[in-house]
């Protein structure tokens, strides 16, 4: 990993101006007056704030879109073309906390790493600079620190740590080095190194570590009929907002429409949440989920034993939107203690 | 920054990995696309199933299309939408495929009133299959109910077609009606067969009826096969592959030599939506042909 420094306002001199750029946004203050940021296009660098402490919805929409067409099948006489289209426009995403960097690296070796590549995630993906940067201090309720999620090591193409006037730059990627051409860079000195370290420490003393996650895969197993399920299985209220909000969530539905004249039908993705209703319904009524607690046991199942069982380690970075977004109050770190506690009885 | 981004375009990848399957095999821009092909005939089974033979457009396309028993293909009607079909037909036959679809909902009801000649989309094949070159030299069981009797045509047909290769051969199928016997055409071929065994029960007779009476484990109960020497393909709803298996497993035929084929809501075929998870296992990729041993072992399999 090649490292620089740059002066703070230099990054604006970076200002990506002939493509999209998306950034942490104050969309508006919550019922506890704490501003509340989305990722959104913004066109001049005042729009955005990079101290952000986090976002509502993650930065997953601009790869996995909520909607999105996979293909187009066009009618002629009794035959019919397909045409498949993927999104190719370069853009910038600036201000990725790394739980969110990880989230991505973690759906790269669901759709890029994989038996079958997704082209349309791929694509995205190649196309997006995304410019990453540290977090000053923990989020409420975020536990990234359970899952060693706070640090990045790869996935961006630039990643920023702020050392007082300067941002002590890792480069990830060719593209991103010759983009730093345009701007001002030091080389690492001594210093340099001392206080990014001094910025960490100082970071990673204010994390406590909240849940344990090692012994999941295996306390899944042997809890799977444990009532804490249905403790918190009867106040879910299977709306999948969880899943909308989460980094990793990334399970889909394909429904095709057809145009009002008939001549062309849309094969339309949509993401889906394990815990509504009729995700694991099939044709004739059955529903192998039918209880809210047997779908948000499955979406636990999933994060912490599925993906692990997969690539060998859970899907979950730990950042907690779906325990602040969940009208319930259903908190991933509560569930998992309730579960390990469990356990210790 | 325009020149730093080039917009990347996966369509000018050439060289990917070469793989198995033919949507892998064909390059990385073709995950979603669907071959074409033309439905070539319709036979009517029963009030609820078709027999559908299909033919890839493309004479390139299908000398690649290559499948296994007990492995499923993603029918698309466009406009309606896609669903995974297990292949009924033997894998050797070169010129067309088979499958046979019940009337369940909106796109296999639309496929009902498909004519001859309609076009269809064809993405696959996926999944694992049945182990039939492992199952050669022993005696084999071919288990199906209802439905059932669908998928398992297509090792039903391997084992026919290579005789020669496997010791005894019991095919056992059972149904609630005679009225809903699949290709009940076929029997009187495969009863001519030499030394083969097809059984056909039902759990309720009508007046013509004349076969057995009850339910597909009692057809079992004749059965004298060296356990260790077996092997064994179940086919049908859960609640049926449980008890057959149970009954299996009293005789001492060995859970791993036990395969059945789960089904489970689908809509990609290749591990990405993950509507098709038991527990944690991806049905399309790990399955639908699973071992009973592995079956007991999932959570939410039966
Ligand atoms: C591996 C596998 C093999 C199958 N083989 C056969 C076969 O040989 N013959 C046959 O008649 N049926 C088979 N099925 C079941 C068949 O896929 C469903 O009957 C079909 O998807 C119903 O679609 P629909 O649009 O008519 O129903 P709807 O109820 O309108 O379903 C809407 C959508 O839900 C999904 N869906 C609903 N039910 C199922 C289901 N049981 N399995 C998977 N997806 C579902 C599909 O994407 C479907 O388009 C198989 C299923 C699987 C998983
Ligand atoms: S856990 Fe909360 S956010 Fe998720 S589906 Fe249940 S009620 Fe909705
Ligand atoms: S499950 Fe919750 S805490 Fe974990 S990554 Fe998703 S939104 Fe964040
Ligand atoms: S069918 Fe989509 S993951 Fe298996």
């Amino acid at each position: 990993m090649l490292f620089k420094t740059i002066k703070k306002q230099d990054l604006f001199d970076l200002y990506f101006s002939d493509v999209q750029c998306i950034g942490p946004k104050k969309v508006g203050t919550n019922y506890k007056g704490k501003p509340i940021y989305q990722f959104l296009p913004f066109s001049s660098f005042d729009e955005i704030n990079l101290d952000y402490e986090t976002t509502e919805y993650s930065a997953k929409t601009y790869f996995l879109p909520y909607k999105e067409t996979l293909s187009s099948f066009q009618f002629k006489d009794d035959d019919w073309d397909q045409e498949i289209n993927y999104r190719t426009r370069p853009r910038v995403i600036i201000g990725l906390h790394p739980c969110d960097i990880n989230a991505l690296v973690k759906l790269d070796k669901v759709f890029e790493k994989t038996l079958f590549p997704n082209p349309y995630y791929i694509t995205r993906r190649q196309n997006t600079f995304v410019v990453g940067i540290d977090c000053k201090k923990s989020c409420d309720h975020g536990f990234c620190s359970s899952l060693g999620s706070y640090t990045v090591t790869h996935g961006f193409d630039l990643f920023l740590t702020d050392i007082g006037d300067r941002y002590f730059v890792k480069i990830g990627s060719d593209r991103a080095f010759n983009a730093l051409q345009k701007i001002e860079t030091r080389e690492i000195t001594k210093d340099d190194n001392e206080l990014y370290l001094q910025t960490r420490n100082k970071f990673e003393d204010g994390l406590e570590k909240t849940v344990r996650v090692e012994n999941l895969p295996n306390l899944l197993d042997i809890e799977f009929e444990s009532d804490v399920w249905k403790k918190w299985g009867d106040k879910c209220l299977s709306c999948g907002t969880c899943a909308m909000v989460c980094p990793t969530c990334y399970c889909y539905g394909v429904t095709e429409h057809i145009s009002m004249d008939f001549n062309k039908s849309d094969k339309i993705k949509q993401l889906y949440s394990c815990n509504l209703n009729d995700f694991a319904q099939v044709a004739g009524g059955h529903n192998f989920r039918p209880e809210p607690a047997t779908r948000l046991k499955y979406r636990y199942y999933h994060q912490h034993r599925g993906f692990v069982e997969s690539f060998g380690q859970p899907m979950c970075v730990g950042c907690n939107r779906c325990g602040r977004i969940c009208l319930a109050g259903i908190n991933p770190t509560d569930v998992i203690t309730d579960l390990q506690r469990e356990q210790k009885r | 920054m325009k020149n730093i981004m080039h917009p990347y375009d996966i369509r000018h990848e050439t060289d990917m990995v070469e793989p198995l399957d033919f949507n892998r095999r064909s390059r990385l821009k073709d995950v979603d696309k669907c071959f074409k092909a033309e439905i070539t005939n319709v036979i009517r089974l029963t009030d609820m199933e078709k027999l559908f033979q299909i033919r890839m457009v493309n004479d390139k396309d299908w000398e690649r299309f290559i499948f296994l028993p007990g492995q499923f293909v993603m029918l698309e009607l466009p406009g309606y939408g896609e669903i995974p079909i297990s292949f009924s037909s033997s894998p050797s036959i070169r010129s067309t495929i088979e499958l046979c679809i019940r009337k369940a909902g909106k796109v296999t009801q639309a496929l009902h009133k498909a004519k001859r000649g309609a076009i269809v989309g064809l993405r696959g094949p996926f999944g694992t299959y049945f182990p039939m070159e492992r199952m050669k030299e022993n005696n084999i069981l071919l288990i199906a109910g209802g439905l059932g009797l669908a998928p398992l045509r297509a090792p039903i047909s391997f084992v026919i077609e290579n005789r020669a290769d496997f010791k005894e051969v019991h095919i056992l199928y059972g149904a609630k009606e005679p009225s809903q016997l699949l290709f009940d055409y076929q029997y009187d071929a495969w009863h001519r067969i030499d030394d083969l065994n097809l059984q056909v029960i039902v759990e309720h007779p009508d007046k013509s009826w004349v076969g057995p009476v009850g339910l597909i484990t009692r057809l079992l109960e004749d059965i004298k096969v060296p356990p260790d020497k077996t092997y064994a393909i179940v086919c049908g709803p859960p609640i049926m592959f449980k008890f057959v298996c149970k009954r299996l497993s009293e005789m001492g035929v060995p859970m791993q030599r036990m395969f059945v084929s789960l089904e489970r809501r689908m809509h990609c075929g290749i591990g990405k939506c993950c509507r098709c998870n038991i527990g944690s296992t991806y049905s399309c990729l790990d399955g639908p042909v699973f071992d009973f041993w592995t079956v007991m072992n999932l959570k939410e399999a039966i």
